[in-house]
């Protein structure tokens, strides 16, 4: 029975779609049975990341109002068998959802994955509150910003009272996963510390993944970065993280780099 | 033909909210410009806010009513409604209001022989970080929070306010006309707090009080603020 995890942030742009790739690729390759589902209706991107957009035929829409069945919609990427993409429609608006019909679509993915990974839009209106009112598990991406981290923190407080789970009265599990992080930024106190973002959102560090142009250039190429390059610190950092979500013990360091003491000592002498 | 069609179904119901209750002072004039100011300091004051104008009291024309209401609207302040208005003066243009029961009668009764003794205040606890856009309302004593209440967060209180955390949202405390009610925080960093209407925003709070534990007062009009180690 699969778990349901909602990737959020509230913020748009933080790295929620490049995340749900890379963390439903890497638990795929552990041989986990992974769906992706994109809830990003009329703005879908997450076909591009994963690099099925010309292989899109029937979508979640369709599932939803049963012009088509489940089967028909779920692409199997062509790299790793155990990871299917359900993708939005780009020509319908996020009132084409259903309640009945986004439950009934979370109901028949459930028997058969580990894993089913809702990737939300931006924003707390009704796409994004549809992908987290089914989540068992919710991951908040924020970027180590102010903005960023109050959108999160917004959401946290939305993820508390309007899940299904938290209408029940049971608590839903939520982890943070701080992208974009640049070591080199931090040190010098542009960005707000790991220390301080948690201090504000008061709930567990995932992962962190630092900012890295492996990333972006995944995306343009149609990749997960975990499949890309897993070499990269970023994929590392997603692996970690995938790990961590399936209840190992993975020690979490915080990005450092080299350059940055020494960019310190140089800052210093040019003072 | 009985083929019956679904009719469209309108529901009603009563419910009370939280509006923020403004009461224009004469002059006018002097007001209009102690609100310019308060704008000026802080222009997201009244933003996103319902607001409910309370002109009991004020003998105004009718022409000088609706000028009123056009300068706040010039302000973009949003009106719900006005309380103690007579409807003609109204114009239809904003909904008359009434209290669900009256609040403080204008002449105070002899008392009984037997007065009731008044329901022992209640306080409410919340044993979680009170995050961003949550508002809490506690209309009938002290909140406490044990956490940290969020930027872009409100509580609103009848009695005091205990927040052991980072208090960074916005308080207020002695909402519903308590001079005596206080707030408490493990550390200050408020966007606003304020005490039976008197309020004080962020860029008031004197630098060495910010990140402090703090207690916040009123003495007679004024906000006082202290450490606490």
């Amino acid at each position: 029975m699969a778990q349901v995890v909602v990737v959020t942030s509230g913020k748009g742009g933080v790295g929620k779609t490049t995340s749900t790739a890379a963390l439903g690729a890497a638990l795929a390759r552990e041989g986990e049975r992974v769906a992706v589902i994109d809830f990003d209706v009329g703005l879908r991107n997450l076909d591009l990341v994963m690099g099925a957009e010309r292989r899109v035929v029937f979508d979640l829409i369709h599932v939803v109002q049963g012009s088509a069945r489940l089967s028909q919609a779920l692409i199997r990427d062509k790299r790793i068998d155990t990871l299917f993409l359900l993708a939005a429609s780009q020509t319908r608006d996020k009132e084409s959802l259903s309640d009945d019909g986004v439950e009934r679509v979370i109901r028949d993915l459930r028997p058969s994955f580990d894993w089913i990974i809702c990737d939300s839009p931006a924003g707390i209106e009704r796409g994004a509150s549809l992908a987290m009112r089914h989540a068992d598990l919710a991951i908040v991406v924020a970027n180590p910003e102010v903005s960023s981290v109050r959108d999160s923190d917004r959401i946290i407080g939305l993820l508390d009272s309007t899940t299904d789970k938290a209408k029940r009265g049971e608590a839903i599990e939520k982890h943070l996963l701080l992208t974009r992080y640049d070591p080199i930024r931090a040190g010098r106190g542009e960005m707000l510390g790991v220390d301080d973002v948690l201090e504000i959102l008061c709930i567990p560090l995932l992962g962190i993944i630092p900012e890295s142009k492996d990333v972006l250039h995944a995306s343009n190429v149609g990749s997960p970065v975990t499949l890309n390059n897993p070499a990269s610190t970023a994929a590392r950092a997603y692996e970690d993280a995938a790990r961590r979500l399936k209840g190992q013990q993975v020690p979490l360091v915080v990005p450092s780099d080299k350059t940055t003491l020494f960019g310190r000592l140089l800052g210093r002498r040019a003072a | 033909m009985s083929t019956a069609r679904p009719s469209t179904s309108f529901k009603f119901r009563g419910g009370s909210f939280h509006a923020l209750v403004v009461k224009p002072e004469i002059p006018i004039d002097a007001w209009f410009a102690d609100i310019d100011g308060l704008l000026t300091r802080s222009p997201g004051f009244f933003a996103g806010k319902s607001v409910v104008i309370d002109v009991s009291g004020l003998t105004l024309t009718k022409p000088a009513f609706l000028g009123l209401l056009d300068e706040l609207s010039k302000r973009d302040i949003r009106i719900l409604g006005v309380e103690g208005a007579n409807p003609s003066d109204l114009d239809g243009r904003v909904p008359s209001l009434a209290r669900g029961q009256s609040q403080r009668p204008e002449v105070a009764e002899a008392p009984a022989a037997q007065a009731p003794a008044p329901p022992p205040a209640s306080s409410m606890l919340i044993d979680a970080p009170v995050r961003s856009g949550q508002l809490i309302v506690h209309p009938d004593g002290d909140v406490t929070i044990v956490g940290s209440v969020a930027s872009g967060a409100e509580i609103v209180a009848a009695g005091s306010i205990h927040v052991y955390g980072t208090l960074r949202g916005r308080v207020l405390a002695g909402a519903y006309g308590n001079q005596r009610a206080r707030i408490f925080c493990r550390r200050l960093d408020a966007e606003l707090m304020a005490i039976d209407g008197r309020y004080i925003v962020a860029d008031e709070i004197e630098p060495h009080l910010r990140k402090a534990p703090v207690q916040a007062w009123l003495e007679g009009d004024e906000f006082k603020i202290i450490t606490m180690k």
